[in-house]
């Protein structure tokens, strides 16, 4: 009989114009990255609201990543700057709240970065299924 | 106590309302107790005789009433403002949430005010009436029983490590103002910092699994000024209670504190009137803190028109992988 073991589900929201085509780029050139990463397309790294990445913990995700353009290269001229200094702020307040820092992480990733788009996602997912389940975002309310 | 006195606000707040300069004030009026000191609207010169409060109870920012109250009256409004309010009055007017015209700003002195669960802890239920002397607050409860407490012993934690004493926006000054202070508020958060990432998950678990979301930090709020609240929404899933064990309350606690993060004057109202006293201002000053440590000082409301810092950038900006290294530096 097979024994389930322990896949982390990690959420990735990733910018339309750069790391949702370096996942394509990716996928286009063979290069393996787990499948426990859902990737979540949005228009803009900036796009992404601070009650996202809580409300995805909550629905049971064990690590949350988001990939926007490299600064200076937003498709929008500058929402990734914001994104920066949000999350920034956003991850420093989940760690005050006692929460693992390496559950969540920001990335730069371009559309010509397929490579770095599946390395970095391998290196999330371990350093994810090394932290083990989220215990303590989950809410149990949202588990069908 | 208060050095200033009431007398010298009530003839002010009747002269200007006599004299046509203003159409109503906005001051603390009688509540239903002593230290039950309630946000008031006055239109007439005899209730302003009869009802206005000056006391040690005063502790309410009014800055966030003149959003709704400038549209509803006719004419100027006499606002009453504390060194720490006129920070909020300052973030409010920066974004453009009333006219500036139709407000007429009386600046008053502040000493600090005092806590009413400090006052229980110490003098006990059933407070019947408090007198403010020079001595202290004589608290007499419903046995005719008296207690003096000292006003250092009951001040609010936000006066304790008052940021101000100065009014950065005023028409009018009744008294003296004062200087900027330089305070130990960030000694608390530097203390939960030191924990270890579990204490401090147990100790915000403990904290805010308390909270009844009453949502009245948010209405409090002189920065939440939403027409329409995240948390009001029925199909959002987050406007109830949960148990404790969901983080549905520290998400609340988290995004309420996130959409003032750069706007929020630490006037600590929230905690003021948070019914289960969880320590709300330990959020904002959070943020507070680590916005003055990665992208330099800033005070919201210290002047008007100033960039709030999370609606603004730099090209070189921390990384927000660098976050935790550049505090293990310090």
């Amino acid at each position: 009989m097979q024994v389930n073991e322990y896949r982390p589900l990690i959420v990735a929201f990733c910018c339309n114009w750069c790391s949702y085509a370096g996942a394509d780029l990716a996928g286009n050139n063979r290069l393996n990255y787990p499948a426990d990463v859902k990737i979540i397309r949005v228009p803009c790294s900036c796009r992404v609201n601070p009650m996202f990445i809580l409300r995805a913990f909550q629905r049971g995700a064990d690590g949350v990543i988001i990939c926007g353009c490299h600064p200076g290269d937003c498709h929008y001229t500058s929402g990734n700057y914001y994104t920066r200094r949000r999350m920034a702020l956003l991850f420093s307040m989940l760690d005050y709240l006692g929460i693992e820092r390496e559950r969540t992480r920001l990335e730069w990733v371009s559309a010509a970065e397929g490579a770095k788009f599946a390395a970095t996602m391998n290196d999330f997912a371990q350093k994810v299924a090394s932290l083990g389940e989220n215990k303590r975002l989950e809410d149990l309310r949202c588990k069908k | 106590m208060q050095k200033i006195t009431r007398d010298v606000l009530v003839s002010k707040a009747v002269s200007l309302l006599e004299n046509g300069t203003v159409n109503a004030v906005l001051g603390w009026g009688k509540g239903e107790f002593v230290y039950d000191v309630t946000p008031t609207m006055f239109e007439t010169a005899d209730e302003i005789r009869e009802n206005f409060v000056w006391n040690d109870f005063c502790g309410a920012n009014f800055s966030k009433y003149l959003v709704s109250k400038t549209k509803k009256i006719e004419g100027k409004i006499l606002v009453f403002l504390k060194p720490c309010d006129t920070y909020s009055f300052n973030q409010l007017l920066t974004e453009h949430r009333f006219d500036r015209e139709k407000v007429y700003v009386v600046g008053v002195p502040c000493e600090g005010m005092a806590d009413i669960s400090k006052v229980k802890a110490l003098a006990g239920e059933g407070i019947a009436n408090i007198d403010f002397t020079d001595a202290g607050l004589v608290v007499t409860n419903f046995y005719d029983e008296t207690k003096t407490i000292a006003y250092a012993d009951v001040m609010a934690e936000r006066c304790v490590n008052c940021k101000s004493k100065k009014h950065v926006a005023f028409d009018e000054l009744l008294g003296e103002t004062g200087e900027v202070i330089s305070s130990a508020r960030f000694d608390e958060v530097a203390k939960i910092e030191a924990m270890t990432p579990d204490e401090r998950f147990a100790f915000w678990q403990g904290e805010l699994s308390r909270c009844i979301r009453c949502n009245a930090c948010r209405d409090v709020c002189p920065a939440c000024t939403c027409e329409k609240c995240v948390f009001d929404n029925p199909n959002s899933g987050a406007e109830n209670k949960a148990p404790a064990t969901t983080f549905e309350e520290q998400m609340f606690h988290i995004i309420r504190a996130f959409h003032v993060a750069g706007r929020c004057t630490d006037c600590g109202e929230c905690s003021r009137v948070c019914p289960q006293n969880i320590p709300l201002h330990l959020l904002n000053r959070k943020f507070i803190r680590d916005i003055d440590n990665f992208y330099g000082e800033y005070q919201a409301g210290a002047e008007v028109g100033s960039r709030a810092p999370l609606v603004d950038y730099t090209l070189d900006d921390l990384e927000a992988a660098d976050v935790f290294e550049r505090r293990e530096e310090e």
